[in-house]
């Protein structure tokens, strides 16, 4: 780096200087143009193929969307993904605000508590989704436990219920990724001026109401980060399903991941899992272009 | 800012919020507590209690089968998992370094593209870059794997550094320009000695994601240099012959072990990361 | 690619590790499987001794997970990769795809050499073969129409072993009145297709479950045998237990094991349980065929299918292990272990137990007329993605009590179709 400086000082090598920049960034961006476009470009054409086995470069047109739009299945992926994703977001968020606002009134061995609401995020759901199939399950888990302590009417048996399944994926990721969304939060309640909040208890406001009305308001960079985050792994979810309900029962706790996934590979169906894939990709676009948009001109330092 | 808040209330509503922080912590930790209690019963003991019941005698047989299973590969995740994450922080540095501070034509777009990419499902890259690797004569080495990590790591650790240098006033590094340093002192002596709470989270993050990779490790190691993720999937995933579920939550925490430590230890360095910038925007 | 390889090469500094491996001096042997349970570990270990011995080097590349789904992906990672590893376990009709890609090697030398046309029953040859060629190695011939009890059970209830359908309803109302789970079972698409394979079995005779799973064809698929099997089905449904979806088959089996259920439908390889609980066939549990299969015996061969490889030395390895996989020794501990048959004809089927020797002897017996069919559940029949579409259909079915079996059959059909 040394030799790097002592160069600089030498003024012909302004250009060098004026390139350095681009040069550095350069295979950045040569791995995302070939290792993440390069192959969006490979899976879109392959969706308009007849490949099922291997990739195949037969062109059929539209017909794997077509047989997509036919499959009850994937239907069912998407609804769920909605749901999911939804339901996993909002209780993400609502949980790790509570938390992060519980966790900023001076707790005494915060450290401590801030950990145990972390270490879900440590774990591998390979891991965690077994412990959470098992506590969840009607026969074995909670269900049985609580019944055991004489809590007779008490059912839990969502894993099984095909109409509720979803709701027991929300369950162990909101357990997994809310202890983030606090940390995100807490530090973001770190950074507010504790001034403000004093100027507003002079005034009268209560302590809710200034949470409500000031706090959190101006933590809306973290919101979107938060929400960044967590979409990003709602959309991904691939491992959970695996390890709790791997997509049971039939089929009614599918998410797309897994059902690209499963057609790609396991089915022999590589073009309509290309088309699946591309689909998912299409709607991640059409949420995450107006919000980039947005963000990326709000940042210019001008 | 916690200063003035519920400190001169001690009474109920202090321990309403003890009391909800508590119940809390009990359900973080309700999973762990069954896998602890699980992987030190002994399968009958399993087959007969309840989740939550003690072990009636406790024994560490689960551990040691566990450890015969899935130990051997925890060097093999470790050779995998330094050299990615070191490699792509510091790549991730550099980047956000240029997004923030040398921004060009283009580079705007860049960024927007790269983060694009944080939303991939991973399941999509699997041939191409098998075939990817394959050209470049990489394909089953633990090289190759280490590579693939990185690739689909930069979009994050770029991300955690361009937002956080954004932060850093551009005027310091106009200053130091006219002093006439180059672009790598001004990263070298002004911002990285800035940077170490975002390389903490960034560390922090890279680790666990990668160390629990399972899809990349299985796909693109073979045999023995898989990961340890790879065996305890085949520990816990197979599905013929007598399940020992005590095995299986043993040999589950040694593989997360090492995240679970990184947690409990650097995990007021990870806040204390996210407070000097990472979230803002 | 010139930054490719330039951070491929920084990236191979710092983990201290050469750019490829270098060719090793003794031919290695590279199998992808997902044999990984103790038993079958034990098994393998025996295959992996006699090549050690033999010396050559065993590279183990074991993937568990979804009945091989997860251990597919790699494959054809590796196979796109140009990479393929010497053997993996492929089986079936998929045996056909790998060898349209031009990715097998042939080995009709080793093949010539130990006589397997002599060995093997024709049926299992054409399977291993691709264009008029070996390119596999069978292992094992799994019978999927079995029916296992727990005799205490059904002494306790005062049940029946069944023969036929209706007597397997008697049972089950019985052990249902007496208090049991009348069938174990656990609530994953490829065992809820396994029960149904069986009744489709036993409603249409092997003729028409060829017809419908291996010609799919249509009138078949929707006739009014095929909805019946979809009504048996769905009565099925109601003796199982309602909270059994994602339930591994094992878990399943131990409830019969532990005398909570009293029969379950499975393949032999339910009887590696058995074993591991220190039961005896015959006497702590009956196998049976199951009701109305009796002289049917629905197939499911594991293999290993060899990829060609350029180094000879590993040529060598890989050859030792085609010509080791079908040896009685390895032959005897892996069956003895996963509850299967051999697959070479001339064994001493004396060291297996009751249910192998029976097993044996119907798979002669099916061998000689239509009996011997290949289980659509365990993908001996059709492609995958027409075995993902019965899937489909089948699982849904049974997890919706309210479903219509006439119904079934059409979208069975429709789906079929879609896959095609």
């Amino acid at each position: 780096m040394s030799t790097i400086a002592v160069l600089n000082k030498a003024s012909p090598l302004d250009a060098l200087q004026r390139w350095l920049p681009r040069l550095v960034l350069a295979p950045s961006m040569l791995i995302v143009l070939v290792g993440f476009y390069g192959y969006i470009l490979w899976t879109f054409v392959l969706s308009f193929t007849n490949s099922s086995f291997m990739p195949s470069y037969k062109w059929v047109g539209l017909a794997q969307y077509a047989r997509l739009m036919d499959n009850d299945r994937w239907w069912v992926a998407s609804k769920n993904l909605l749901l999911f994703g939804g339901m996993f977001i909002g209780i993400s968020l609502v949980v790790g605000v509570l938390l992060a606002v519980l966790l900023d009134q001076r707790i005494r061995r915060e450290g401590f508590i801030r950990t145990v609401y972390l270490y879900p995020m440590a774990l591998s759901m390979i891991v965690t989704g077994t412990a959470w199939k098992w506590l969840l399950n009607p026969g074995l888990g909670l269900d049985k436990m609580l019944r055991d302590w004489g809590w007779e009417g008490f059912r839990l048996d969502w894993l099984v219920d095909p109409d509720r399944v979803v709701y027991c994926l929300v369950i162990a990721a909101v357990w997994q990724a809310s202890g983030f969304v606090m940390a995100l939060f807490l530090a973001g309640l770190r950074g507010v001026d504790p001034s403000i909040i004093r100027a507003a208890q002079v005034d009268g406001a209560s302590l809710p109401t200034i949470y409500l009305r000031i706090v959190l308001p101006s933590l809306r960079p973290v919101f979107f980060s938060a929400l960044m985050i967590l979409a990003h792994i709602a959309i991904k979810s691939f491992d959970l399903v695996a390890a709790m309900t791997a997509g049971g029962p039939g089929y009614a706790s599918d998410l797309p991941a897994m059902f690209m996934y499963s057609f790609t590979f396991s089915r022999g169906q590589m073009g309509m899992g290309s088309a699946s894939a591309i689909l998912m990709l299409g709607a991640i676009l059409a949420i995450l272009v107006p919000y980039l948009y947005s963000e990326l001109r709000s940042k210019r330092h001008e | 800012m916690s200063s003035s808040l519920a400190a001169r209330r001690p009474s109920l509503s202090r321990l309403a919020v003890y009391a909800t922080l508590i119940a809390a912590c009990l359900v973080y930790l309700v999973p762990l507590i069954v896998m602890l209690l699980t992987s030190f019963k002994s399968p009958d003991d399993i087959r007969t209690g309840n989740l939550l019941s003690w072990p009636e005698v406790i024994t560490g047989i689960g551990w040691v089968k566990a450890w015969d299973a899935v130990g051997g590969y925890f060097w093999n995740s470790v050779k995998i998992t330094v050299p990615a994450v070191l490699i792509s922080t510091l790549v991730g540095a550099l980047n956000g370094y240029v997004l923030s501070m040398w921004r060009f034509r283009g580079s705007q777009l860049f960024f927007g593209l790269l983060l694009f990419g944080c939303f991939l499902p991973f399941q999509t890259v699997l041939l191409p870059a098998s075939f990817t690797l394959g050209k470049l004569g990489l394909a089953s080495t633990t090289t190759g794997l280490v590579l693939v990590h990185i690739v689909y790591g930069l979009a994050f650790t770029t991300l955690f550094f361009r937002n956080y240098y954004t932060s850093v006033p551009q005027a310091l590094v106009q200053a130091a320009r006219l002093d006439g340093a180059g672009f790598f002192t001004i990263f070298g002596r002004i911002l990285l000695p800035m940077s170490i709470p975002i390389i903490m989270v960034c560390l922090i993050w890279q680790f666990t994601q990668i160390w629990n990779d399972f899809l990349f490790g299985v796909v693109f190691a073979s045999g023995d240099a898989q990961p340890i993720t790879v065996a305890l999937n085949n520990l816990v995933n197979t599905s013929t012959g007598a399940k020992e579920y005590n095995v299986d939550m043993a040999a589950a925490m040694i593989a997360g072990l090492p995240t679970l430590l990184v947690y409990v230890l650097a995990g007021k360095y990870f806040l204390r990361g996210l407070t000097a910038g990472a979230v803002k925007g | 690619m010139n930054a490719i390889n330039r951070l491929a090469a920084v990236v191979s500094l710092a983990s201290l590790l050469p750019l490829s491996a270098l060719a090793a001096e003794p031919g290695t042997v590279e199998v992808t499987h997902w044999w990984t349970s103790g038993g079958e570990k034990a098994a393998v270990d025996t295959l992996r001794k006699q090549i050690e011995q033999d010396g050559f080097v065993w590279k183990d590349n074991a993937v568990a997970g979804g009945g091989g789904a997860a251990a597919m992906t790699v494959l054809k990672s590796r196979a796109v990769a140009g990479n393929p590893p010497a053997a993996a376990q492929v089986k079936g009709p998929d045996i056909q795809d790998w060898g349209a890609l031009g990715l097998l090697t042939n080995l009709d030398d080793v093949a010539k050499a130990n006589d397997w046309d002599a060995l093997l029953p024709t049926k299992v040859a054409d399977i291993m073969k691709y264009d008029g060629h070996y390119v596999a190695v069978p292992v094992n011939i799994h019978r999927v129409n079995w029916l296992w009890i727990n005799p205490q059970v059904f002494a306790k209830a005062g049940a029946k072993v069944p023969t036929t359908l209706d007597e397997l309803f008697a049972a089950a109302d019985k052990l249902k009145a007496a208090g049991f789970v009348p069938l174990a079972h656990g609530g994953q698409p490829w065992q809820d297709s396994t029960v149904f394979e069986d009744v489709v079995l036993s409603i249409l005779g092997p003729k028409g479950y060829h017809a419908a799973f291996v010609e799919l064809d249509e009138k078949t698929l929707t006739g009014a045998q095929m909805i019946e099997a979809f009504s048996t089905l769905q009565r099925l449904g109601t003796y199982m237990d309602p909270n059994r979806a994602g339930r591994d088959w094992n878990v399943a089996a131990a409830e019969v094991i532990n005398g909570k259920a009293g029969m379950q439908i499975m393949g032999d390889w339910a009887k590696s349980e058995w074993t591991a609980a220190g039961k005896i066939a015959g006497k702590d549990y009956e196998c049976v065929a199951f009701p109305g299969t009796q002289g049917s015996f629905a197939y499911n061969i594991d293999s290993l299918v060899m990829f060609r490889l350029k180094d000879e030395n590993d040529i060598k390895a890989q050859n030792d292990l085609a010509k080791v996989a079908l040896e009685p020794a390895f032959q005897t501990v892996f069956n003895q272990n996963k509850g299967s048959l051999p697959v070479r004809q001339d064994m001493d089927m004396g060291p297996f137990d009751a249910c192998t020797q029976k097993s044996a002897a119907d798979f002669k017996a099916a061998e000689q007329g239509d009996g011997l069919q290949p289980s659509m559940a365990h993908n001996m029949a059709t492609s995958l993605a027409v075995q993902g579409a019965i899937f489909d259909v089948v699982t849904n079915f049974l997890n919706d009590p309210k479903a219509d079996p006439a119904k079934a059959v059409k979208q069975l059909d429709s789906a079929i179709k879609s896959a095609k």
